[in-house]
Order: C-alpha cells, then structure tokens, then sequence
C-alpha cells in the first residue's frame, strides 16, 4: 500500500517536469511573435527607449494607418491575395484530377508515370535550368510566374494519391454500373465523401502560395507584381543592409510612427491569414499525412 | 499477368492479352484526359530544366538560349576546382547539413517522446499548436523578426544590458552565425518536425502497454522497451531522408538566404547561396553555375542510394 503511494507521488513530479519544460519551450516560441504585436501597437517613445517591455504603455495604432495607406503594401497584398486564390485552384485541380488517375491500379503504365514523379523528388534540374526555361515561356514579370511553376507538389500529390487508393472500390461501382463515367465518379462520388481530406490540402497549398517568395524574387523584377513575401523582404530583410527605395517611401511617409513599428505592423498584417486558417490546418494535418503515409 | 505471359507462350493468348490492354486504355481514356495536364507539367518544369542540365558542358550565351549554346566539355568543372569560393561554399554546406543532421536531428524525438508521457490529451494539443505555428510563417518573416530582434538595439541586447552583459550580434559575427542558424531553425521547425513521430507513438498497439503494467513495468521501462522500438522504422525513414536531403533542404537555403550578409559571407555561403548570386550578382557565366548545382545534384543523388542501401540493410523497408 505504501509502496503504491510512493510510486503515483514519484509519477506526479515526473509529470510537473514535463509540463515546466514543455511550458518553457512554447513561451520562447511565442515571446517573439507577442514582442512583434507589441511593438507594432506602441508609440514610438517607447519604442526608443529600447527597454524590454510586455504590455505597450501607450497604444498607438498610427502605424497600421501607414501600413494600410501605402500604395505598394495594398497593391503587393492583393497580389498575394490573387496567387493564393487562383494558385490554389490550379494546384487543387491537377493535384486532384492526377492522384486520382493515379490511384486506379487498372491503369495502364501507372507504374511508369508515377517513376516519372517520384524521380523528380530525387533528382533537379537546379536553379539556373529551371530560371532560364521559365523566362523562355514568358512567364517573368507576370503573376503566374508564382503559380504555373509551383501547380504540384509532388510530395502531396502521393499522398492523395494513397488517399484516393484507401478508399474502397465498391463505392464507385455502384455508380459505374449506372452508367456513370470517371469524371462524374470523381466529382459526384469520390470528392463528396473526401471533403474534410481535400479541405486540409487546400489549406495545406494557399498557405504554400501565400508563403511564396522565391519565384518572385526569381522572375519578378518590377514592383507592381510583386507579392507581399517580397514586399516584406524589402522592407525587413534588405532594410538592413541599405534603405532600399520601397523602405523610404514608408520612412517618408511615415513621419510620426517609429518605422520598427510600422516593419511590426506589416508583419502582423501579413501573418494574420495564415494565423486564421491555422487553427483548421492543424485540426488536420496529422489525420491527413497518416492516411497518405499507407504504403500501397 | 507478367507471370501468365512467361509460362504460356502462346501467341493466340498474348494477342488477347494485348486486345485487353487496349481495352483497358479505351475505358481510361478520360483518366489518362485527367493525367494528361499532370505528366505535361512533369515534362515543362522538371524534365526541360533537368535537359537543361546540359548548361553543365556548355558556355551559356544569351543570344542562342540553352540549346544553342557552344559547348565547352568539362570546363566547367576544371574550373571549379580552383575556384576557391565553390570550395568554401562546398564545406559551409556541408558544416550547416552535417551539423544539423548531427545536433538537431535527435531533438524531435525527444521533444516527441515527452509529449507522449503528457497524460492529459488537451494539453498535448495545446502545447502542439504553439510549438508547430512557426514551421507555417516564411523565412522571409522570421528572419525580418530575428534581424529586429538581435540587431545592435534589439530586444535581445536590451535584456543583456539590463543584467549587464555585453551586447552580442550573431548576425554579423562569424563565430555564432552557425550556432544561430541551427538554433534559429530548431525554434521554427521543431514542432513540425515532432508530428510524425507522435503520428507513429499513437500507432503503438495500447494492449502492448497493457501488457507490460501487468508485468510490473514502470514508466520508464515501458517507454524504453515499446515506445522506442515502436517508432523505429519511423526513426530510420526519417534518418534516411534527412540523410537524402543534406544537400538540398539541409544545407537550409531559405534561413541562411534571408539571414546572411557580407560579413558573415566566409561561414555562412552555401552551394545555392553562392550559385545565386554568382548568377545574378557576380555575372558569372550560367554554364558554370549550372555546373556547381549539376555537381551537387550528383552528390545528393548518390548520398540518397548509400542512405537507402543502409537502412534496407538494416532490415526496414527503403524508400523504393
């Protein structure tokens, strides 16, 4: 009986250690993201003070006033908001249409296309190839530069794939003896029953295109296409090294608020989207890479 | 079928064999419809650039494309060999992948397995979302954050000075960017690097714990004789992967991209790094870049069959 006791005492502390450390390690992955919030709505006084502070001691939303008000930021966040949409629908379109062709094991030279895929998860032409082949098609310098490049992941297009795979025949066979063709199947039969699947790489691809900042840097070269990523680059990353022209402008502009507020205010905007998405992304990301990781 | 065709060799039963097969294809005709934009995208972005690859053994000019360009043979890669740039670029890849493969790999499965002890399913979901936000925000983002924040007047040096210690720039300084790519990486990516191995804890069979409470095991013995072993092939999977993308998502591109400058150029340029701005900021020629990304597709290429020969040898299932 004593015995018992000691050993649930000694349970509880090696539970308490678990729960500090655990707790440690999530405020430092969010104090960061909490200072960015906070600075973004003080004013600039305390701001130039540089002391460490967790609650603004006067509230100041002039920066996001600037943020909202300068030309490029909405032009760059519309352009974001047009590549995530419509990249997201090219990637759902063809991530669909060839996982399930894919899935059908009857299929004649499956096994050749799906090595002709998964050779590319190996093997790449590299940068300067694929920047070169891009230009050629005249996609620089237009917004499609961030979608047509990037329509399929390879690694989700096999997980659905799977996915498509898992799901029993006979489903479908009721509906291919009423005549049905693939496309009605897929569309009338297969998607209805995989909607909370399909969501989770709709979310999985918009934040992909959202986050997309590396074929722009690649094919875009003038301002009025660029999307957000690269906007906030400017602004943030190459702030360091020089003014560049597009940090001026918001400097300019920005006579009253810090400009370390207004860098603030821009990242919080700019993460807000993916902060509202997230909750459902992460409801079912691990569902959704358990299902796919089913070898056939 | 591949069976039944070696056994008989009838040709009256091959030609019905090959009937079938038509058949087959006039039924899929509107699969292959849907593949047919799919296998078209595989030959426009990632089979024309690796054609392209030919750049490799070729003296780029703009004015007759990749295909038109004269050759130039191994050039390139002769050229390469007393370029002492590429050599730096070489080794700081492989410090950065090496060090990462080394230190943090191991990290996630710690990280993985306290999450497992966690009694309380709520709390583990809470302690999840936090520490997997990051992995969802661009290096662009995190890295802006992270300049702000360890710059000369940052939040950082502000708490530093507060308890009197000297002002560090790891940024800007050789001897720490290292350590703060690895650690600014693990701050992003752990979380999201734990959820498959608490994906493979929960596949564990519960009657397996069952079992072994009833044989008097303790906590610890029970995580060390079923939780572990139960996430072995998943470990080993993991370990080839990471293994197979040394060179590629190891050496981290995005992170060191957005975090490197002129001063740190010495520890921090790696084989990418260095092939971008030695296209488009040094102006060397593209033939002899592409020849630096040929080598180090090469490379990875090899380092994925050693890995997969490994673990296979191993007794867990490869990769193909």
């Amino acid at each position: 009986m004593k015995e018992k006791s000691m050993k649930k005492k000694k349970q509880g502390a090696f539970d308490i250690i678990i729960v500090v450390i655990l707790t440690i390690m999530a405020l430092i992955t969010l104090f960061p993201l909490y200072y960015v919030l906070i600075v973004s709505v003080s004013d600039p006084e305390s701001i130039a003070n540089h002391v460490p502070y967790l609650w603004p001691h006067v509230f100041d939303f002039e920066s996001y006033k600037v943020v909202f008000t300068e030309g490029k930021f909405v032009k760059s966040f519309m352009n974001s908001v047009f590549v995530t949409v419509v990249g997201t629908l090219v990637n759902m379109t063809l991530s669909v249409f060839g996982a399930y062709a894919l899935s059908k094991k009857k299929l004649v030279g499956r096994r050749f296309f799906l090595t002709l895929i998964i050779f590319t998860m190996l093997f790449s032409g590299g940068m300067i190839p694929f920047y070169l082949i891009v230009n050629s098609l005249k996609l620089n310098n237009t917004l499609w530069s961030m979608i047509l490049p990037c329509a399929i992941n390879t690694f989700y297009l096999i997980i659905m794939k799977n996915y498509f795979m898992s799901i029993p025949e006979s489903l479908e066979d009721a509906a291919r003896i009423d005549g049905a063709n693939n496309i009605q199947i897929l569309l009338q039969v297969v998607l209805p029953i995989s909607m909370p699947f399909i969501a989770t790489f709709m979310l999985f691809y918009s934040v992909e295109r959202w986050n997309e900042w590396w074929n722009a840097l690649l094919f875009i070269n003038e301002s009025d296409y660029q999307p957000l990523q690269i906007y906030m680059r400017e602004i943030l990353v190459n702030f360091n090294n020089q003014l560049s022209p597009q940090a001026q402008a918001v400097v300019g502009q920005g006579q009253r608020a810090n400009f370390q507020a207004i860098q603030m205010a821009t990242i919080v905007v700019s993460t807000l989207p993916i902060l509202c998405v997230y909750p459902f992304v992460q409801k079912h990301f691990v569902k959704g890479m358990l299902v796919g990781s089913v070898k056939e | 079928m591949k069976r039944i065709e070696k056994v008989v060799l009838n040709p009256e039963l091959k030609k019905r064999n090959r009937q079938l097969m038509w058949r087959q294809i006039r039924n899929d005709k509107l699969l292959y419809l849907m593949l047919f934009p799919v296998i078209l995208w595989y030959l426009i972005f990632c089979y024309l650039p690796m054609g392209g690859l030919s750049l490799a053994f070729k003296t780029f000019r703009y004015d007759t494309g990749i295909w038109f360009s004269p050759w130039n043979g191994i050039g390139h890669f002769k050229e390469m060999f007393s370029d002492d740039l590429f050599w730096r670029a070489l080794k700081n890849t492989l410090v950065f992948a090496g060090g990462k493969l080394l230190f943090l790999f191991p990290i996630p499965i710690i990280l993985a397995t306290i999450l497992n002890e966690l009694r309380s399913n709520k709390l583990r979901r809470i302690y999840q979302t936090i520490l997997t936000f990051p992995h969802f925000i661009t290096w662009v983002v995190l890295s802006g954050i992270l300049i702000s924040f360890f710059s000369s007047n940052g939040v950082v040096n502000g708490i530093l000075s507060i308890f009197n210690m000297p002002a560090i720039t790891p940024l800007s300084t050789v001897q720490y960017f290292r350590p703060f790519i690895w650690l600014s990486f693990l701050w992003k990516e752990l979380g999201w690097d734990t959820i498959i191995y608490l994906a493979a804890f929960a596949g564990i069979d519960p009657g397996l714990y069952e079992a072994a409470s009833i044989d008097g095991a303790n906590r610890f013995q029970k995580m060390i004789h079923i939780s572990w072993p139960g996430i072995r092939g998943t470990v080993c999977i993991m370990l080839i992967l990471a293994a197979g993308s040394l060179m590629t998502s190891g050496a981290s591109f995005d992170q060191v991209f957005n975090l490197y400058s002129q001063p740190v150029y010495e520890v921090a340029d790696t084989i990418d790094t260095y092939v971008y701005r030695a296209s488009f900021g040094m102006g060397m020629n593209l033939g002899y870049t592409t020849a630096i990304s040929f080598l180090k597709s090469v490379i990875n290429i090899i380092l994925i069959v050693i890995a997969n020969k490994i673990v296979t040898k191993m007794g867990e299932p490869g990769l193909y």
